[in-house]
This record gives C-alpha cells, sequence and structure tokens, in this order.
C-alpha cells in the first residue's frame, strides 16, 4: 500500500488496488502498467475532496472497486494465486531447513555430545574399577593399570572441557559439570592418599580408596549419570524436531493448490478454455513441491526413525551395561579390598552384594546361557537388529556366565581363607574375572561401535532425502508464481 | 547346613537332647552325657556334612559360667590344660587351624601389601596357638571376617577361633567361649596432637566426634555425649580418613585400634584414659571347652617369662610405639 499514491491521486474508489498494480507491475512488464492506467482514468468518478481517510479504508474500497469488473477481479486473483504459491515455496523453504538443521544436530552436535557424556560416565566409571584393581595388586601394580587410570581420568577432564564449552541452554547439563569439575579433582585426589598409605603398608589405604569409591558411586556417577541424560533428553528433542511433520508447509500447499485448480475452473467457466498454460504451469510446479515435500520428508523421518530406534536406543542400553559391567568389576576387587570391614544392614558384604547388584542388572538375575530379557544385555540383544549388532552382545553375555562362575570360585576360596587363590582368580592371569571382564568390556565396546555407525548411517540417510528440497522448493515456487500471473496475464490481455 | 534344628538331625540325637534335659541337673548325668555326645560329634571337615553337636552338649560349665557372669568376673575363663580333646583332635586330623582374623587392624590383623602376609599382634597369637597344636610351621588358614560375622563364624564353625581385637563381656560369653583376656583395652579418645581435646569429657563439646556404627563407642557416646556431635562411619578406620580429611575433630574407639590409627597418622594420639575396660579374648564355639583350655594353656606359656615373655616381645614388636607403659601381659582369672 503505497501512501504518496494516495495522498496524491484524488482519493478514487474505482482505482485499483496499489498492492495490486505494484505486483502487477513486476510481472506483467508494460502491458499490465498500461491496463492499471486506462483503468483508473476510465472509472475514476472522485469522490468527496479533503475529506482524510485510513490508507486502509482506502485500499479496501479500492479492491471493492476492483473487484466489480472482470479485470479488475483478474488482478485480484492472480495476486492471491501468486502469494499463495510464494507462500507456499516459503514455508517449505523454511520448515524443510528446521528439519534439516535438527536432523544435522543430531548428527554433528547432540549425538556426539551425547556420545562425550557417555563417555565422562564410563571413564569415570573405569578410573574407579581400574584403581581398586591396582590396589589390589598393590606393590605390583603394572604400568599398564596405572597407564590406565591415569588416561581414564584425563579422557573425563577433557571430555567436560569440551562438553562445557558445547552444552547451551541445559541447566542441568551445565549444574553436572560444573559438579563433577569441582568433584573430580578432588576424587583422584584421596586416590592418591589411598595410593600413598598402601605403599607404607598402612591399612588405611584401603580405608582411602573405599571412601573415594563412595564418592565416585555417590557423587561423581551420579552427576555423570544426570549428564548422560541430559544430553541424550537432547538428542531426542533433536530427533523429534527433525521429525515433526512441516503441517503448514504442507497445509500452504494445500490451499495453493487448490486456488490454482480453483482459479483454472473458474477460467474454464468462464471462456471454455480448457487449459491456461501459465496456471498450468503453476499447478504442477506447486504439486512438485508438495510431492517432493511429503515424500522427502517421510523418508527423512523413517531414517531418522531407524537411526532413533536401532542406533539411539541400542547405545543408551548399551551405554548402561558397560557401566553395570564396570560397577560389578569395581566391587569385586573392592571384597577383596575391604575384606568384610563393610557389612550390609542384613550384614551381607557391602561390595559383594553390589557386585551380584551390577550382575543382576547386566544379565538378569539367572545363570542360563540366554540373556534374561529383564537384564541390559538381554534389552540389548532385543534391541540390536543385525548379525553384526547382536553378535558381540551374545558373546558377552556368553563371557559374563564365565565371569560369574569364575566369580563363585574365587569366592569360595576367600570364604576358605584362601586369599592368595581368591586373588589370583580376580586379577591373576588369563583364567581370571578380570580377563571375563576385559573381555566383556571388549565386546560391549564393540556393539557400541557397530550402533553407532548404523546411527549415523541412518540418519545420514536421513538427512540425504532432504537434500536439494529447499532450493527446489523455492525455484519451483517462483516458477510457479511467474507461472499464475503470466496466466492470469493473459486473461487480462483480453480486456484491452 | 548342619545347624542344630535343621530337619537333617537324627532322631536320636533329638532323643539324646531331650534325655539330657532330663538329666541335666545331675552331674553325674552330665558327665556321662558330654562322654556320649563325644562320640557322636561328627569330625569336622571329615565327612561330607559335617554336622555340630547341639548346643550345649559341652558347655553345662560355661552355661553355669555364663549364668554368674558379672562384668568382674567377666574375663575369667577355664583352667589351661595341654591335653587333646575332640575338638583339638579334629584339628590335629585336619591338620590346619582356621582361624578368623581382621585384616585392617595395623599392628593387629593386618595384611602387608609388600608381603601380602597377614601381620600383628592377634596374628603372631593365633601362630602361636596353631604351632602348639599342629607343631612347627603349622597349616593356619586366616579368614578376614568382619566384626558383626565374629560370634556366627564361631557358631556357624567356619572357623576354630577368633583372634581379632575382641572384648570379652557377659552378652557375648552366652553366645560363645572366651579364653583369658591376652589384652587389656579399653575405649579412648583419638585426636590431633595439637587438638585442645584433652580426653572422653567436656572438652569435646561441639566437636565432631566419628565412631563405627554399632560399636561400643556409639554406645558410650549416646549414652553420655559431652556436648559432642557424633559422625558414625561404617568401620572404626575410616574414623581416621574423616580425621585427616576435616570432616571430624576426634575418634573414639578402642584403645588398641585407635593406636592402630595413630601408628599410621603421627599427628595424631591418644586423649586420657581409657573410659572403659575390655578385656579381649580368644574366642572359642562354646562347646569346645578342651579348645578354651588348650588356648589357655597356650597363653599360659606366651606369658611366662616376666618382661622377656613372648607376649612382651610381641608387644614390643607390633603395640609399644602407639601404646606405651605397658610392662606385663594381664593376669589370667579362672573361673574353675
Amino acid at each position: 500500500m503505497s501512501n504518496p499514491q494516495t495522498g496524491a491521486a484524488p482519493p478514487s474508489g474505482r482505482a485499483p488496488s496499489p498492492g495490486l498494480s505494484s505486483a502487477g507491475s513486476g510481472t506483467f512488464a508494460g502491458s499490465g502498467s498500461a491496463a492499471g492506467s486506462s483503468l483508473a482514468s476510465g472509472t475514476g468518478t472522485g469522490t468527496g475532496v479533503g475529506r482524510r481517510r485510513t490508507a486502509w479504508a482506502d485500499g479496501v474500497d479500492q479492491l471493492r472497486a476492483a473487484a466489480t469488473t472482470e479485470p479488475g477481479r483478474l488482478r485480484i486473483i492472480g495476486a492471491v494465486l501468486a502469494f499463495l504459491v510464494v507462500a507456499f515455496g516459503a514455508a517449505t523453504a523454511w520448515q524443510v531447513t528446521d528439519r534439516a538443521t535438527a536432523a544435522r544436530d543430531v548428527v554433528e552436535h547432540s549425538q556426539p555430545l551425547s556420545a562425550d557424556a557417555a563417555n565422562i560416565y564410563r571413564s569415570l566409571a573405569d578410573a574407579d574399577t581400574t584403581a581398586a584393581g591396582g590396589f589390589l595388586a598393590g606393590g605390583k601394580e603394572t604400568q599398564a593399570t596405572r597407564d590406565r587410570y591415569e588416561a581414564d581420568i584425563a579422557m573425563a577432564a577433557r571430555l567436560l572441557a569440551k562438553a562445557s564449552s558445547n552444552t547451551s541452554g541445559s541447566d542441568t547439563a551445565a549444574r553436572q559439570i560444573a559438579k563433577l569439575n569441582s568433584l573430580l579433582p578432588r576424587y583422584t585426589g584421596l586416590i592418591e592418599t589411598a595410593r600413598t598409605n598402601n605403599r607404607q603398608g598402612l591399612p588405611l589405604g584401603g580405608a582411602y580408596l573405599r571412601y573415594a569409591n563412595a564418592q565416585m558411586r555417590g557423587e561423581l556417577l551420579p552427576a555423570a549419570r544426570e549428564l548422560y541424560v541430559a544430553e541424550t533428553a537432547r538428542l531426542g528433542e533433536d530427533y523429534d524436531s527433525a521429525k515433526a511433520w512441516p503441517w503448514l508447509a504442507l497445509s500452504a500447499g494445500v490451499v495453493a493448490l487448490g486456488a490454482l485448480v480453483w482459479a483454472q475452473r473458474r477460467n474454464y467457466r468462464r471462456t471454455n478454455r480448457l487449459f491456461n498454460y501459465g496456471l498450468l504451469a503453476a499447478t504442477t510446479a506447486s504439486a512438485v513441491v508438495l510431492l517432493w515435500l511429503a515424500v522427502g520428508h517421510s523418508v527423512a523421518r523413517a531414517g531418522l526413525n531407524t537411526s532413533y530406534e536401532d542406533g539411539a536406543r541400542s547405545l543408551n542400553v548399551l551405554n548402561e551395561a558397560r557401566i553395570d559391567a564396570l560397577q560389578a568389576r569395581g566391587d569385586e576387587n573392592l571384597t577383596l579390598i575391604a575384606r568384610g570391614a563393610v557389612v550390609t544392614k542384613d550384614q551381607q558384604d557391602f561390595y559383594e552384594v553390589g557386585y551380584r547388584t551390577g550382575m543382576k542388572d547386566l544379565a538378569g538375575a539367572g545363570r542360563g546361557d540366554a540373556a534374561a530379557a529383564d537384564g541390559k544385555l538381554g534389552s540389548a540383544l532385543a534391541l540390536a537388529d543385525d548379525d553384526a549388532g547382536r553378535r558381540p552382545v551374545q558373546e558377552a553375555v556368553e563371557t559374563v556366565r564365565q565371569w560369574q562362575a569364575r566369580h563363585a570360585e574365587a569366592r569360595a576360596a576367600d570364604d576358605q581363607g584362601d586369599y592368595d587363590r581368591a586373588l589370583a582368580m580376580v586379577i591373576g592371569g588369563d583364567t581370571a574375572t578380570g580377563q571375563s571382564f576385559d573381555r566383556v568390556d571388549t565386546q560391549l565396546a564393540r556393539a557400541l561401535d557397530h550402533e553407532q555407525q548404523q546411527l549415523r548411517r541412518a540418519a545420514d540417510d536421513g538427512r540425504g532425502a532432504l537434500t536439494g528440497l529447499v532450493t527446489g522448493a523455492v525455484v519451483l515456487a517462483l516458477l510457479g508464481a511467474t507461472g499464475a500471473v503470466l496466466g492470469i496475464g493473459r486473461r487480462l490481455s483480453e480486456y484491452r | 547346613m548342619g545347624r542344630p534344628g535343621d530337619g537333617d538331625m537324627t532322631t536320636r540325637a533329638r532323643g539324646l537332647r531331650n534325655l539330657r534335659a532330663a538329666l541335666a541337673p545331675v552331674a553325674a548325668g552330665v558327665c556321662v552325657m558330654a562322654a556320649t555326645a563325644a562320640v557322636l560329634v561328627p569330625v569336622l571337615g571329615g565327612g561330607p556334612a559335617p554336622r555340630p553337636a547341639p548346643y550345649g552338649t559341652h558347655s553345662a560349665r560355661a552355661d553355669a559360667a555364663a549364668a554368674d557372669c558379672t562384668p568382674a568376673n567377666a574375663a575369667a575363663s577355664l583352667r589351661p590344660s595341654p591335653a587333646d580333646g575332640p575338638t583339638v583332635d579334629k584339628i590335629k586330623e585336619r591338620g590346619r587351624l582356621i582361624v578368623g582374623v581382621d585384616q585392617n587392624t595395623y599392628r593387629w590383623g593386618y595384611r602387608n601389601p609388600a608381603t601380602g602376609d597377614l601381620e600383628g599382634f592377634d596374628i603372631a597369637l593365633a601362630r602361636a596357638i596353631a604351632e602348639d597344636i599342629l607343631g612347627p610351621d603349622p597349616k593356619i588358614s586366616f579368614r578376614a571376617i568382619p566384626t558383626s560375622q565374629r560370634i556366627p563364624a564361631l557358631q556357624k564353625r567356619t572357623v576354630d577361633l577368633v583372634v581379632r581385637t575382641m572384648t570379652i563381656n557377659c552378652a557375648r560369653k552366652r553366645q560363645v567361649a572366651f579364653s583369658t583376656a591376652y589384652f587389656q583395652g579399653g575405649q579412648q579418645v583419638l585426636a590431633p596432637t595439637n587438638s585442645r581435646i584433652t580426653g572422653f569429657d567436656d572438652s569435646l563439646k561441639d566437636k565432631r566426634v566419628c565412631t563405627a556404627a554399632g560399636s561400643t563407642g556409639e554406645t558410650r557416646l549416646t549414652e553420655e555425649r559431652h556436648g559432642a556431635r557424633v559422625v558414625t562411619v561404617p568401620n572404626q578406620l575410616d574414623c581416621l580418613v574423616r580425621l585427616q580429611l576435616g570432616e571430624a575433630d576426634a575418634v573414639v574407639t578402642d584403645n588398641a585400634l585407635a593406636a592402630a590409627q595413630a601408628a599410621q597418622d603421627p599427628t595424631v594420639q591418644l586423649k586420657g584414659k581409657p573410659f572403659t575396660d575390655e578385656p579381649y579374648g580368644v574366642a572359642v564355639n562354646r562347646d569346645d571347652t578342651d579348645l578354651v583350655r588348650r588356648v589357655n594353656q597356650v597363653l599360659e606359656d606366651y606369658r611366662q617369662g616376666g618382661g622377656e615373655s613372648r607376649w612382651m616381645a610381641a608387644y614390643r614388636k607390633w603395640l609399644q610405639a602407639d601404646l606405651p607403659g605397658i610392662s606385663k601381659a594381664p593376669e589370667p582369672q579362672y573361673s574353675d
């Protein structure tokens, strides 16, 4: 609506709408503006001079006046059609960009952050387990054990720094990162004190180790778990926004198509001409965009669904399983370190109870060969959708059973007072429970790696389905709008 | 398995128990029954299902002792005897003594991380007992048992003896038998050397005092708080961790355990005097009177020699640095 025009010319109820003429002036080239001026001079009657009216009221009056003649009506129809098609294109471009961004965030941002959080969680649990193992070996602690502990702590610290610079918005995540940052140095301090006392032959070392372990399981691991849950929730949100149907674009498409069909039907009724090529082109372009949008989004959605169902959920369960295995191993070590210094309310060894809880969570209550469905490994097996995913989990189940059998032997030896044999069965060579645990951990790492790749591939496939849709929608919408305007312009030219 | 009252107890044994109940007041009857039961007692570890004799078989005298137990005579035990009874025979037959010990109490029972061996005052005594029963280089199975498992371990016969800084008192004497006292302990306060805390008194006011949950220390602190704030932990050694980390100001525990803590941290020391009387004894299943007498015999020999006794040698080696001022072993008391 251009005010200067209404201000300069006498307010005219029959003047063509400024909006219309400006919309026409771009695409109608010479003919449109010529028709506009002839119309204005032909129909202008003039109302009360000097009475000030609002631009809106002027516009409405002009539109109403224009709608009384066929060329006026045609101009309005042309403008509305062009607007609807362009709006459809714009909505498509906007909503698809939104979803593509969310899908990219899944793959490039929130999924890596969630994986990092899982790694922080795992590194901390692994550090604690490794520290207990090294402690148990006492003076014979190997360089490899020491290195593994150091690497775990370094990894956790590095990932925490990375997470704190990448985390945006989520209060929970930021709070947990701050908490972990302040607790981690305290924990490593306790471990070093435990180590120093142990090297001097003081039982106090064992008490420090138990204290450090209590800190780890009571403070650090819950915080790491919450961080993981928060990052995973964000991953879930990104999945959801990537998968959300672009309702606005779809409705705009349907409305635009409907309007085009109506316009052609009207055209046919009035002129008895079957085709208006301009409008037909606009219809085709809009239909193509709508179809592309619907199909492209469905494919992307399917890909993301696969990625989430097969990948993200499997990763979740496998990460939990790995932590369970680590905690069970840590408790197994601590049973031999604490040797009954801590008991539960019903006078059972606290750490042996912890081991059993971890194992039950990992592989279910039973001891059979199959993974119990209520264990994490059972769930992982149910979620794995191909042989490559199932194999490492099945192997892990078998190894867990072997671990349990070896653990029972070690406990029996310890209960008979044969500490040295029990120790050898827990941290000794190839037949020790430590070796079973290491294998479970490796197998679960392999399963995690596989699921990670699957998730990435499915998500990438999904994202691929949206490629070119934005550009295509914009180009086709512009073409469609041009077609609509040209098609109406062709009819208008008949009134000249 | 093998616990009294289990369904697999033979009818004969049950009959005997009833018979014994009838004869209990008669001294002669007791003697006859003891002899019969000795034959019936299955050899521990000898059969596939070792079955302990019903409680009371051997302990008519112990029952009597427990009945008139007072804090003053609690430490009194049976007269020593070097004779082999059924329990000692069983141990000899097995060729191995099974002893319940601690592995977290420095200087008393702890695992030397350099050698992986158990060492300490309690362990030295257990070795002396094993040598006496089994001869030189005896086989010993040490089982680290938690404080709460000391009595059940004896009742279930998973161990022959418990040598684990265990205080003799009347409540425990109703459940297990004790040797004569081999150490005179008592609850004491441990605090940093530069602390203003002077002992178990009002200097504890507003201080955070750490003690093990369920310990005598906790009981005494409940009775007589002295304005202290009590911090409880699963194990007494955890108190030293709390003290070092500044989460507690003082520790209340047995002086033996407190000394073990002081031995691991030169900046803390025992404060004031022990405020309870806690004689430590070797605990044995109540039925094994022959083993009680045998252990008392070992203790007699162990104490023999005044300042040059094996007891004093062990004291000097393990305890003197942190529990100075002891010149001889506690005097034994006998109840018969």
